[in-house]
């Protein structure tokens, strides 16, 4: 409750910010409008906002899901095998070469104006947190966790020292994936809807934007930001439930 | 119930670490069925000698291992390390048949059970491990210990990390349960060492050589005030250079 508490005050405390720069900088409001005339907007505009953000949502949801499982996939077959390591990780690292940015208009083009170039946006942005993290889980597992299981196996079983030590090890690395890619993944649906939609937030926002409705760009933007904290939070909210083993606290760590 | 005693035979150990002979030609016989100590000061090899005794070979070092009937130890070798080494993610329980599940065997959660009644932790089964204090943890790494019913079973200062309390009953504990079985038990702890072994070697020098105690009366866990045990603890403290 306390958290709650805080975070109002602080977004009072930005609101009031923001109404002092309007106030005395004295700007027009095509150029910054005040917080009553976004709310505003926000109040008129609702129907349209909401149905926008149902499509930004959607696409968000459907690139985190595929860009959890393929980072994760990728992740798997760089900690189990050597083959993989020698042929992907060259490709994982030049993929993070080449600006999102860059590659946008050629997923329009190849998956077209709707939700699919969206998706491929936003998996592509969490690809490499989600692959890295847990790969690195991967490759660190307690040592003595692996020389117990050694001792314990008459001959070495990979496959079973994964599933049963190595996988579950690194569950709280993937998460700490999940939490970064939570946060990124908005940014790729944007993205993609910026250059070329026919729905969503960021299609909103382009074109209030070349109408000069600078008060539906802030509202859109707010929608946004609440959807991109929101979505946060619950990933938090889930790992902290899948994983309660895994100490949040460094106190009460594992000492290693 | 317990494994037949079987003796183990290290020969010719050798080990080399960043070009420094920590140890070279050592042997080492441990009697089958007897509770045997090792002794010596930190950084002198102890733990790498019995990791080369686990089979968890590194760079470095080599030896020729068997067991008294001439077969390799593969499979017979139990491990305890300073750590409890449970996984967080698994309750009591199902920490007590890592094993069997690693092994993709069928988990006999009715033995299990009977052991963790045998520690004292039936009712901490369903318990997280990061619920448990430091000498129940302890106490359940060593219930998958006896669960693996190995005839050999190494430690490494299982009980170095726990309060002077706790230590003293989990070594009784260790003494009652693991009667039987060929046990190398590394320690720092000279008391520890005259408590629970049936034999004690003490490793020192550089490079290191293993030195047999005399044996003492009486069956472990012996009474850390008793004459006998607190002469032996002088002349180990003479011996190590520390009085």
């Amino acid at each position: 409750m306390r958290g709650v508490g805080r975070g109002l005050l602080t977004l009072a405390g930005l609101l009031l910010v923001w109404q002092g720069v309007v106030t005395l900088g004295d700007l027009p409001p095509y150029i910054l409008p005040d917080p009553p005339a976004v709310a505003a907007s926000l109040w008129r505009n609702a129907g349209s906002l909401l149905g926008h953000a149902g499509v930004t949502a959607l696409e968000i949801v459907l690139g985190m899901t595929l860009g959890t499982l393929l980072g994760g996939a990728t992740a798997l077959a760089l900690g189990y095998s050597r083959r993989a390591r020698r042929w992907l990780l060259p490709v994982l690292i030049a993929s993070q070469a080449i600006p999102v940015f860059a590659v946008a208009p050629l997923l329009v083009l190849w998956l077209g104006y709707g939700l699919g170039s969206k998706v491929a946006m936003a998996m592509l942005i969490i690809y490499f947190p989600v692959t890295a993290n847990f790969y690195d889980g991967l490759r660190h597992t307690p040592r003595g966790w692996l020389d117990l299981a050694r001792v314990m196996l008459p001959e070495p079983r990979r496959w079973a020292v994964l599933r049963h030590i190595a996988l579950p090890a690194a569950l709280p690395a993937l998460g700490s994936g999940l939490r970064v890619a939570a946060a990124v993944a908005p940014i790729g649906a944007v993205l993609g809807e910026w250059v070329g939609s026919s729905a969503g937030l960021g299609y909103l926002m382009l074109h209030a934007n070349s109408r000069m409705q600078v008060d539906l760009l802030f509202a859109a933007l707010l929608v946004l930001a609440a959807l991109a904290v929101g979505l946060y939070f619950a990933v938090d909210a889930g790992l902290k439930r899948w994983l309660p083993w895994h100490p949040v606290n460094p106190e009460t760590a594992e000492t290693d | 119930m317990t494994p037949a005693p079987l003796a183990v035979s290290l020969r010719a150990a050798r080990l080399v670490y960043g070009g420094l002979t920590l140890f070279d030609g050592l042997d080492l016989e441990l009697a089958g069925g007897c509770f045997t100590c090792l002794l010596g000061p930190s950084g002198i090899g102890k733990t790498s000698l019995l990791r080369l005794l686990a089979g968890l070979t590194a760079i470095g070092i080599s030896g020729e291992l068997r067991g008294g009937d001439g077969l390799p130890l593969t499979g017979r070798v139990a491990y305890m390390a300073q750590q409890d080494l449970l996984l967080p993610w698994l309750n009591v329980l199902d920490n007590v048949t890592l094993g069997s599940r690693l092994r993709g065997e069928r988990p006999d959660r009715k033995r299990a059970l009977d052991l963790l009644a045998r520690v004292g932790l039936t009712d901490c089964a369903p318990a997280r491990p990061d619920t448990l204090s430091g000498g129940m943890r302890q106490r359940a790494a060593l219930a998958r210990t006896l669960m693996e019913d190995r005839p050999v079973v190494l430690m490494d200062e299982p009980f170095s990390g726990l309060d002077a309390l706790t230590r003293l009953r989990l070594q009784a504990l260790a003494a009652e349960l693991l009667a039987g079985r060929t046990v190398l038990l590394v320690t720092h702890d000279p008391l520890e060492a005259l408590r629970l072994g049936d034999h004690v070697l003490v490793m020192n020098g550089r490079p290191a050589t293993l030195s047999p105690l005399p044996d003492l009366p009486g069956v472990p866990p012996r009474d850390p005030g008793d004459p006998a045990v607190q002469a032996a603890y002088r002349a180990i403290l003479r011996l190590l250079g520390a009085a």
